[in-house]
């Protein structure tokens, strides 16, 4: 009955995740946390629901893989370029400083060399996982400091490679075989043909990803199967992933490589979307692992030196980081967050730990009293996190301390719908140099519009991942301009209720769809013919003959008395009954005879008297 | 050679003139004057100042003709001077665009010549109540050209407006084809 035992082990995780997650995130201490705890309770020293199974761990690494993936779909090459003095000045130094420090410190407790240089090596890593996830929480991932963390972070997945080469030399004799019980293809190689199969393997990832992947793309993307997308989406990750593993390489590493290939695509939102949710869930189970891997009693029989050794390593790395990263012109509050985000152990650790143990370069209680610690270490971050946010919180940074061109970022606008009424307002907004991320079902329409400096997105708008992939988050201003009622009806609610930061303004049918998107929390609807209307209004009492200002002026005065129309109509529409059909009756009634009534009272009455001196000839006349 | 002469004509009721409608079909008659009326132009205030740089650059005269509305022009004449006479265009150390030109208001008033008097109900003369106008034109370094002021708007006759009209023509003639009033003021 393996399928049971997959179904209740599933079910517990999620179970795990439902259940603490939402409250973690009520009490602001962050999705991490929450898994993290979830799967210390569900974990073998507690309720003992799961086993910290390494195959179930090795599956949820993936989400990692797929995070990584995600990270360099956002990550243009030219960017990535920009960054290379950051990865290798600051993550080489944050490595290096960290491993020799922590070796240091190993070699005065009484460990040998090689054995305090490997944990030195495997102390200086932090969670790619815990981290990104943190930052993107809160918004800071394209932050200075959150440039900078991420940095450090990919010369930590590039340096893992060495490491595992250094490894088995830092052991004692006999080490050596141990090391190749999980062969790769290219242990079997001599050295350069070795290095010459890592480099093949790159360039055909970079190839492919160029050449061959569009059209396949394309392909899937005209068979209109949204599943099929989204597994060669899944598929494009796992191979990529299958690929790096093969020869020895980091299958994060891979799958960022593969991302940022990709992040020139049209098709890089969509397949972002898809990946997302697989992405979380994966994470996740991760996170949810290393809760349960957690010893417990290994903790309870130790509890002050596991305390003692956790606390040193976070504060040990934490001390390294900050004057590195003020060295890297960083705002003290920004070194500090930079400190904090990358004082725990990686994941990897755990990797290199069982490595380590396996060539004997460690002996079984130092390596499961470190593993141990690294999974605490885990838990330290988004407490201390939530520590540096109240210490923080209420005082202001000084003006240097914020970088400016992220309020720009902020001042982004999001135009769902690119037709005939989304076009103008873009055309608008890019005329005054605002950033402009278009949102549009059909993708023929966009890639002429990429030149001009839109950012586009492909999709449905009406979906939560996709406004938020469109970077939501970080938008001020919600345009929505699809044709489509029902469309733009769903569009607002869904937004209105995930992102209730954003302004949203509207473009209605007509007024009852107007007053209906005004319930479901548009800021402002503009109704789509009404500007039109008057401007043909106007044309046409100027083909009568009147001056083009006084015309002008009467189509005004017709749109200010028309906005106070709508208003009063809106509040006896609150009065009436809430009988449907009774509504729509009405509004076709009596509510344009209401309508002609006031428009007769308001336009009859344009005198502009103050143009006009008839009382006052009256006046001088009587004088006289 | 003749001057070209530019009317900037500012009147947003048009309909209601009851001078400036007869001025400014009179104006229309003279050769090498070219009219241009603001309020029908720019209904929407969006004035364009290329476009009117461009205008002022082919014309050697430049007459703002409009009732004279609290003391002063109608909004979209302010309007106007402000956006068109740009620093650097028509005015400071590198603003030499329009020297020389000749500059004149041609205003109507509701009232009569007694009530823009020092006893009368409005005190000053509109000679005075223009200088807002008068340093505009200065500090562009046009020529200021007396104004022409018509009078008593509120109750002139058809005759009234007619002897107006036929002043205005050679007034106009006189801006074309005559010797300047005045020379620069440094």
């Amino acid at each position: 009955m393996a399928a049971d035992g997959f179904l209740v082990e599933s079910a517990t995780y999620l179970a795990a995740a439902v259940a603490s997650v939402p409250i973690a995130k009520r009490l602001g201490l962050g999705s991490v946390l929450g898994y993290l705890v979830a799967g210390l309770v569900v974990g073998p020293s507690v309720l003992g629901l799961v086993n910290a199974d390494p195959e179930m761990m090795h599956v949820a690494e993936f989400g990692v893989v797929m995070m990584l993936f995600l990270v360099g779909l956002e990550l243009q090459p030219s960017r990535l370029w920009q960054m290379r003095g950051a990865v290798f000045g600051l993550g080489g130094l944050q490595l290096g400083v960290t491993a020799v420090a922590v070796a240091a410190v190993a070699l005065l407790f009484g460990q040998g060399f090689g054995p305090s240089v490997a944990i030195g090596l495997i102390l200086a890593m932090s969670s790619t996982a815990i981290v990104l996830q943190a930052l993107a929480e809160k918004g800071l991932l394209k932050s200075p400091p959150g440039e900078a963390t991420f940095a450090v972070l990919l010369f930590q997945d590039i340096a893992i490679i060495p490491i595992l080469a250094v490894m088995p030399l830092l052991g004692g004799a006999g080490a050596s075989e141990a090391a190749h019980a999980d062969p790769t293809l290219i242990d079997r190689l001599p050295g350069w043909a070795a290095a010459l199969t890592v480099l093949a393997a790159v360039a055909l990832i970079v190839v492919a990803g160029r050449l061959a992947l569009r059209p396949v793309l394309d392909f899937m993307a005209t068979t209109r199967l949204r599943e099929i997308f989204t597994a060669t989406a899944l598929l494009l990750v796992a191979s990529t992933a299958l690929l790096m593993q093969s020869v020895g390489l980091s299958p994060a590493l891979g799958a960022f490589l593969a991302g940022v290939v990709l992040a020139d695509s049209e098709y890089r939102h969509e397949i972002e979307t898809d990946i997302e949710p697989f992405k979380g869930l994966l994470l996740g189970l991760f996170f949810i692992s290393v809760g349960a891997s957690i010893n417990v009693s290994l903790v309870l029989a130790e509890p002050v030196l596991l305390a003692a050794l956790v606390a040193g390593i976070v504060a040990l790395k934490a001390l390294v980081l900050y004057p590195i990263a003020r060295a890297a012109k960083l705002a003290r509050s920004d070194a500090a967050l930079m400190a904090i985000a990358l004082s725990q152990i990686g994941e990897f650790a755990f990797v290199l730990l069982s490595f380590a143990g396996q060539n004997r370069i460690l002996d079984g209680g130092t390596g499961s009293l470190l593993t141990a610690a690294v999974a605490l270490s885990m838990l330290t971050t988004p407490v201390l996190f939530i520590l540096f946010e109240r210490l923080t919180a209420g005082r202001a940074d000084r003006p240097d301390d914020r970088a400016p061109d992220t309020i720009e970022e902020r001042n982004r606008v999001i135009i769902a719908g690119f037709g005939r009424v989304g076009q103008i307002v873009g055309r608008i907004l890019i005329g005054r140099g605002i950033k402009v991320t278009v949102l549009e079902h059909d993708a023929e329409q966009l890639e002429a519009l990429r030149r001009f400096g839109f950012k586009l997105y492909y999709g449905d708008a009406r979906r939560h991942d996709l406004l938020h992939a469109a970077g939501a988050d970080e938008a001020s201003i919600l345009v929505v301009a699809t044709d489509d009622k029902d469309t733009t009806a769903a569009i607002i609610e869904m937004a209105r209720r995930n992102f209730p930061h954003l302004k949203i303004i509207a473009r209605a049918f007509d007024r009852p769809h107007a007053y209906e998107l005004e319930a479901l929390g548009a800021d402002s609807v503009v109704r789509e013919t009404f500007a039109g209307s008057i401007e043909m209004g106007t044309e046409t009492l100027k083909a009568l003959g009147l001056p083009g200002f006084e015309s002008e002026r009467i189509g005004r005065i017709f749109r200010r008395h028309d906005t106070e129309t709508m208003r009063i109509l809106r509040e006896i529409r609150g009065k009436v009954d809430r009988d449907a059909y009774g509504l729509a009756f009405r509004e076709r009634r009596e509510m344009l005879a209401n309508v002609l009534q006031r428009d007769f009272q308001t336009l009859h009455e344009v005198e502009d008297a103050g143009w006009d001196a008839e009382s006052l000839r009256e006046e001088v006349r009587g004088a006289r | 050679m003749a001057r070209r002469i530019l009317i900037l004509f500012a009147h947003p009721a048009i309909r209601r003139s009851r001078f400036n409608r007869v001025l400014i079909e009179t104006a229309r008659m003279v050769e090498g004057v070219t009219v241009h009326d603001l309020y029908e132009t720019y209904p929407d205030f969006a004035v364009d100042p290329d476009r009117e740089q461009a205008l002022l650059l082919e014309h050697d005269v430049i007459v703002a003709q409009h009732p004279l509305f609290w003391y002063s022009a109608p909004a979209l004449l302010k309007e106007w001077l402000d956006l068109v006479l740009e620093h650097g265009w028509a005015y400071g150390r590198e603003g030499h665009r329009l020297d020389g030109k000749l500059w004149m208001q041609a205003v109507t008033a509701g009232g009569s010549e007694r009530a823009y008097s020092p006893d009368g109900l409005n005190h000053w003369s509109i000679d005075e109540l223009l200088r807002p106008f008068e340093a505009t034109a200065n500090l562009c370094r046009m020529v200021w050209q007396p104004p022409f002021v018509l009078h008593g708007a509120h109750l002139a006759d058809a005759q009234e407006i007619d002897r107006a009209a036929r002043a205005y023509q050679a007034r106009l003639t006189t801006l074309r084809d005559g010797t300047p009033v005045r020379a620069v003021t440094p």
